[in-house]
């Protein structure tokens, strides 16, 4: 009965996430102020129905759901979606939603593809740590998910105003200024966040093992991840690096985020492969 | 002679890409290149316009190969091929001269449609080509009708209202590379007129502060007085870009005057905080590898033409209505045209002498009732003779046209149709 529920609830979120997309695209060619007023309308209800989805499972498990790769990833998408309806709320970046909201179909589409099954988790594992330390990294992927996006604009707008050719994506698409200024507030939260969540990870590894770093490929990956993103800060803030080095360093730093995950954690049996 | 015409070959932003235009542009003044285009053979009348985006040359004459090529090597320079250069021209002659010169003083053929700068740029050439008598009574005609014309449309089509300046591009421009333009700061290079009115959008969009650098310290100190800034001299140019968001060139320089390599190291000191810079002098101040560099925008003058070509299809409807009343005028004035020429004006005066002879002979035998026949032939033919012989002398000075070797047709005929009130009629 309650998996009924919770396939229903994944069910719910996978259509109103598309109808929110799609409902975005179509704001994005009409540019008509009403469609996207509904289409964050649906966005909004998507990350309620997410938030419900989360909260069943983690009434199935018993645990706060975030191990499996379909778990993680579906967390990855509710954070992304909430970190930017609390981003929209400070201020707007023009047609940003669009692109987020395919974002986060993607990761959504990525994790229906994954087993939705729900895996005994470890004892050694169990403990408070684990929802914190997965939460909080997953939150500093969100909004290096959103300087991405933000990053992949700019490119797109700079370019044609580089070029001069002014095409589709020049009238639709923000001022190259608001699009730096929204890398760098993201690339200020993901940082602390991944910060954070590289802390909280070493402390539940010490709980768990008795010490606080293991040479796992994940936590070498994720060191690489901070220090690429410490170096984006730190040049960003010294020598001024913006614009369009900043968006590149954005797409790449998310690459490796990506990579981080489908190529180094899930390969290897994510969470289940601590401590073997 | 009969076969005198309007002659007009022109460059513009259309037909002439930047690089060649500024090479032909006119920019010492009118004077010179009018005194030398009046001395080309079989040229009459002639008139002379050069902005920044387009030199056109009009001249009476007579239409042919011969003239074709003079204006060319005029324009073009003493060695130049004429036919390399015919591609980048137009030429018009007749009816269809009139009708370019209505379309570009009514801003349809500018780079932004309906801007007012183009009529005030014609007036002064004009004013220029009539101090120096080089326009006759069919360029004087042909450029008050002109005023007129871009008037009517002005004010009976909504082509100004929605006219988008080069400022407004260059605003456009800005919002997409700033966002806000509260906080920044304009430099002016050059005090240009235009350049004045971009700063002047710019400061209604919010812009902080103008700074003017100009050759002479005096002009840039009026011109910053206007917006509340400062001017600097021209050498502290480049200090100056440290500080500046939005520079706006417009100088009369020859060649150029900001490289990029002087340009690249205030990048680092700014913090790689972005610099737009707006070229509108033609020939160009700014090079064009400024574009290359991170983090800077170089607009030219040919650039912004294509943020302006975005507005277009709003204004392509009152452009439509502004077209019709160019072609309407356009005929006005070939019916005017016609009638300045010989065998009309004589008939019509002719005509106009008969009909007072015929309306004051109605009058007066009207009166006297007891006249025979015979007597009322008389009074005819004396009324007759009468305007014969009064019309015989202007006639006679109509048709002489041996006058000095120069053909004075036309002025002649504007003389008598003035002095016997021929144009009256169409002046109401």
């Amino acid at each position: 009965m309650m998996n009924e529920m919770s396939y229903l609830f994944f069910l719910a979120v996978l259509g109103t996430t598309l109808l929110s997309c799609i409902l975005y695209v179509v704001f994005f060619v009409s540019q008509n102020a009403k469609v996207r007023v509904v289409a964050r309308g649906v966005l909004l209800l998507s990350g309620v129905l997410q938030t419900l989805y989360i909260g069943s499972r983690y009434l199935i498990a018993g645990y706060t759901p975030i191990t499996s790769q379909h778990e993680a990833v579906v967390f990855f998408a509710w954070a992304a979606t909430w970190a930017y309806l609390s981003f929209r709320w400070r201020y707007t970046v023009k047609n940003f939603g669009t692109f987020v909201a395919m974002l986060i179909m993607l990761l959504l589409l990525a994790a229906s593809f994954a087993s939705r099954d729900i895996l005994p988790l470890k004892p050694v594992l169990q403990s408070w740590w684990l929802p914190v330390h997965a939460g909080v990294s997953l939150f500093a992927y969100a909004f290096f998910s959103l300087a991405f996006c933000g990053g992949l604009m700019y490119l797109l707008q700079e370019r044609e105003l580089k070029r001069k050719k002014f095409g589709y994506f020049f009238s639709r698409l923000p001022s190259l200024d608001a699009l730096d200024q929204l890398n760098s507030h993201c690339l200020a939260a993901g940082f602390a966040f991944l910060t954070l969540g590289i802390v909280t990870g070493s402390l539940w590894t010490r709980q768990a093992w008795g010490t606080y770093w293991q040479w796992h490929p994940k936590e070498i990956w994720s060191m690489i991840t901070w220090f690429v993103y410490l170096l984006q800060i730190h040049q960003r803030f010294t020598a001024g690096w913006r614009g369009k080095r900043a968006a590149v360093m954005a797409i790449a730093g998310f690459a490796i985020v990506i990579f981080t995950l489908w190529g180094v954690m899930y390969p290897l049996g994510g969470v289940q492969s601590y401590g073997q | 002679m009969g076969s005198d015409s309007f002659i007009l070959l022109g460059v513009n932003h259309k037909t002439t890409p930047v690089e060649i235009r500024e090479k032909i542009a006119l920019s010492g003044g009118y004077e010179e290149p009018l005194q030398r285009l009046k001395t080309i053979s079989g040229c009459r009348e002639c008139f002379l316009l050069s902005t920044c985006n387009r030199v056109e040359l009009l001249v009476v004459g007579e239409p042919g190969p011969a003239m074709e090529e003079q204006l060319i090597r005029f324009l073009f320079g003493e060695t130049a091929v004429a036919d390399d250069c015919r591609g980048y021209i137009y030429i018009y002659s007749g009816i269809d001269a009139v009708s370019h010169l209505f379309t570009v003083a009514a801003s349809l053929d500018s780079l932004i449609v309906g801007e007012a700068q183009i009529l005030g740029q014609i007036k002064e050439a004009y004013r220029y080509a009539s101090s120096l008598h080089c326009t006759g009574p069919l360029l004087n005609r042909l450029l008050h009708k002109t005023f007129s014309v871009a008037k009517r449309i002005r004010t009976e089509t909504g082509i100004g209202s929605s006219a988008v300046s080069i400022s407004s591009a260059a605003v456009e421009l800005a919002r997409k590379i700033f966002g806000d333009l509260r906080d920044k700061r304009v430099l002016l290079v050059g005090a240009g007129e235009m350049a004045e009115l971009a700063a002047q959008h710019l400061v209604g969009q919010g812009a902080l502060s103008v700074t003017v650098a100009n050759r002479t310290l005096s002009r840039a100190v009026d011109l910053a007085k206007r917006f509340d800034g400062h001017a600097v001299s021209f050498e502290e140019l480049v200090p100056q870009l440290e500080h500046a968001d939005i520079i706006i060139s417009s100088t009369g320089a020859p060649n150029i005057i900001l490289e990029k390599d002087q340009v690249k190291p205030v990048m680092r000191t700014r913090r790689n905080k972005p610099l737009f810079f707006i070229d509108i002098a033609v020939p160009r101040d700014l090079d064009p590898g400024l574009n290359d560099l991170e983090n800077v925008y170089l607009y030219d003058i040919d650039d912004l033409s294509q943020v302006v070509e975005m507005n277009r299809s709003e204004r392509d409807r009152e452009a439509k209505k502004a077209e019709r009343i160019v072609e309407e005028e356009t005929i006005k004035f070939q019916r005017w045209q016609e009638g300045m020429a010989l065998t009309p004006t004589i008939l019509e005066l002719r005509g106009k002498a008969d009909e007072i002879c015929r309306q004051e002979l109605e009058k007066t035998l009207g009166r006297m009732a007891n006249l025979t026949a015979g007597e009322r032939q008389s009074f005819e033919k004396m009324a007759a003779a009468i305007t014969a012989k009064i019309l015989h002398d202007p006639l006679q000075y109509l048709k002489d046209d041996s006058c000095g070797g120069r053909d004075n047709t036309q002025i002649k005929v504007e003389t008598v149709r003035n002095v016997f009130g021929l144009n009256k009629n169409e002046r109401q």
